[in-house]
């Protein structure tokens, strides 16, 4: 995983709330085996007129003009906003993957469904929870404003706006360290193999039906 | 003084951050083949091995066809990830049940009908519905790809403990209301974040009331309600079901087992961050009507109105759902009529939802508007079970296809799907836009409402039939 670095991304808006990780990978492209490749996919059922299908060439495909990451001035965004509840559902991974390979790196909302939120941190991908009051303003920003520019510092937990306002946010120390470090989370646990090992031989003696194959 | 969801984390914490972030002891681990391939690929990239084989169980089901087994797979794409399985299983020595095996099924119905489901366990699964297991004591949550391979590897996942809320369902359920129709209602009540944060578990004498298997069904749609974990405390009802199943210790163990068993309960007095207290007399049968589980309505009553919401932003969405759903406010949920017909998913496909269904159907017809009823068993064994009892009889007889394992139409993934503008009665968990197929539109009920809705050709309270 790369280290999570400042920088300044355009904002798309997604003004819906319980945007739901079918919608932002349907399950056809659930059947890949491999981790990459999502992007072209996100939210496909929004984002193209026709149907989509796993190894089919997005390129070529017709557009459903009224949805925001079509519009021109929102290509290339790096940061979403969204409403309450985001990646509830399904636990797949693939949503995360498919933000991320989208180009997106931070996702903005009032509220984000607890395994999505989690599964974020694992991809280099930063959820942020602000108060919906300043959700409302940046939606009005992203929407007035001629392609809304914010810069995201995890390092000072703050966001900037162009006219110098700086929002901060909270974030686990724990999951900071790990982003801002492109960490493994395997390789960390693994240092404490020992304090695994005599766990799991207490268990053992203490509660052995957990340990029937 | 404890909750039972504190007892079960305590129990399992290896160690602790300063920031309460901790490493937790998994014991049991459910593998399917769609959110592993990755994981497997992670374990080989880094020459690493899996911690505990045997805590490893794995199955696929999202993707398999349930009828004509004998031609294989055929969608190229699905079958190469059901094979991805089955060598990954072979390289790491792991136990699957393949898809010829009559023990294969959904994870969720296959691990506690094995006993691999255990009371006081912590047990993972690559899918949100994982919660499912905690109609049996045991700690239990649905995670993502990157945590598979952690498990995999290191037999831990690192968490941080969530809030603890009780929903208190007081007074038993009315005839003909049954355990779907309990915990829509408590959908709609907390609404699909309600639970977001927290580890909820479910009490009172409703809850108390239901079997194991309609205690899962509550707890696989906790997720619904936006808590990853869903819990009832073990008590001589739990233990009665799991005595005698394969993975279920035996003898002296067993003794020492049950006697530990004991303990999983929340103690008298125990602090939760949340009360829930729900009138269970008062809940009618249920069904969805939008795109959220918790746009859900008694099948007595009508669609609502976005008029008469006052969140500004729930409108909107009221307005987008019954706009997908092609329904208008105010239509009498009974003038519904859905096209297909739909009882499966490892929220309803246990033997006991079968039976319930078979009920409704026995001696009635599937009406002509309906293009398809499928009922889809969640194992080979509940297959097997239901055919000696001869419910798939009295199922083909009204009309409907009595179908192979697997999770289906719920979410679409092998052939049985929605076409764009169908509307289905579904005894699954999410009606979430395009779930059951791109444009399909699903109304979510119980068992015996779906085979109600099956035979009349419209949702109808299946008190009246």
């Amino acid at each position: 995983m790369d280290a999570f670095k400042k920088f300044t991304g355009i904002v798309a808006p997604l003004d819906r709330s319980n945007v739901d990780t079918d919608a932002i990978i349907p399950k056809q492209f659930l059947k890949s085996i491999k981790r990459t490749g999502f992007g072209p996919n996100l939210f496909d059922e929004w984002r193209y007129l026709d149907r989509g299908e796993p190894g089919i060439d997005c390129s070529g495909r017709p557009l459903n003009m009224d949805f925001v990451l079509n519009n021109a001035r929102y290509q290339g965004a790096q940061v979403l906003l969204a409403r309450d509840n985001f990646g509830c559902g399904s636990s797949r991974e693939h949503a995360p993957w498919a933000l991320e390979d989208y180009g997106f790196r931070v996702i903005i909302a009032p509220s984000f469904a607890d395994i999505f939120f989690n599964n974020c941190f694992k991809n280099g991908l930063l959820p942020i929870v602000l108060q919906s009051e300043i959700m409302d303003k940046l939606f009005q920003m992203a929407v007035t404003d001629q392609a809304l520019e914010l810069t995201v510092d995890l390092e000072a937990q703050t966001i900037s706006l162009p006219d110098g306002e700086s929002i901060s946010f909270e974030v686990g120390e724990f999951r900071k360290h790990c982003l801002l470090n492109g960490l493994d989370d395997i390789g960390l646990t693994l240092q404490h193999v020992d304090a695994i090992k005599s766990y799991e031989a207490r268990q053992q003696q203490a509660a052995p039906w957990l340990f029937t194959q | 003084m404890k909750t039972l969801y504190d007892k079960l984390w305590e129990a399992h914490v290896v160690r602790s951050e300063a920031d309460g972030t901790s490493l937790l002891y998994i014991d049991r681990h459910l593998v399917h083949e769609v959110t592993s391939p990755q994981a497997f690929e992670g374990l080989r990239l880094a020459g690493r091995k899996p911690w505990r084989i045997g805590a490893n169980l794995a199955t696929p089901d999202h993707n398999v066809p349930t009828q004509d087994r004998d031609k294989g797979i055929t969608d190229p794409v699905a079958r190469l990830q059901v094979e991805t399985l089955d060598k990954n299983c072979q390289e790491f020595g792991i136990t699957e049940f393949e898809m010829d095996d009559i023990r294969q099924g959904i994870v969720h119905v296959v691990s506690p009908e094995e006993g691999a489901t255990l009371p006081g366990m912590t047990l993972v699964c690559g899918d949100s519905h994982t919660a499912t297991h905690g109609a049996l004591g045991a700690l239990a949550f649905g995670i993502g790809t990157s945590e598979v391979e952690h498990v995999l590897a290191t037999q831990c996942l690192i968490q941080k403990k969530s809030k603890n809320m009780l929903i208190k369902l007081e007074g038993k359920l009315g005839q003909g209301v049954d355990a779907k129709d309990l915990v829509l209602a408590i959908i709609g009540e907390i609404g699909t974040a309600g639970g977001t944060g927290y580890a909820i578990e479910f009490a009172g004498e409703a809850i108390r009331d239901l079997s194991v298997e309609g205690r899962m069904t509550v707890c696989n749609m906790t997720i619904e309600a936006g808590a990853r974990v869903g819990l009832v405390a073990a008590d001589d009802t739990t233990i009665e079901y799991v005595k005698g199943r394969p993975y279920a210790p035996e003898c002296e163990t067993w003794d020492r087992a049950v006697e530990a068993w004991k303990d999983l309960h929340s103690d008298e007095g125990a602090q939760f961050d949340r009360v829930v207290t729900i009138d269970a007399t008062q809940i009618q049968p249920q069904m969805t009507w939008g795109t959220s589980p918790e746009m859900v309505v008694p099948v007595t009553g009508r669609v609502p109105d976005p008029a008469q919401e006052p969140d500004p932003v729930k409108a909107d969405g009221m307005r987008r759902a019954l706009e997908y759903m092609g329904l208008e406010a105010g239509t009498p949920c009974s003038a519904i009529r859905p096209d297909v017909v739909f009882i499966g998913s490892c929220t309803n496909s246990r033997i006991e939802d079968l039976r319930d269904a078979a009920a409704v159907a026995k001696g009635r017809r599937v009406a002509d508007t309906i293009k398809q009823a499928l009922v889809v068993p969640g194992s080979g064994l509940v297959k097997q079970q239901a055919e000696e009892e001869g419910l798939d009889k009295i199922f083909i007889e009204a009309g409907f296809e009595w179908r192979d394992p697997g999770c289906s139409m719920c979410l679409a993934m092998n052939a049985d799907r929605l076409e764009p503008g169908e509307r289905c009665a579904s005894t699954s968990n999410r009606n979430f836009e395009g779930r059951q197929g791109a444009g399909g539109r699903t109304h979510l009920v119980g068992p015996a409402m779906a085979a109600a809705a099956a035979v009349t050709g419209h949702f109808i309270d299946v008190r009246s039939l």
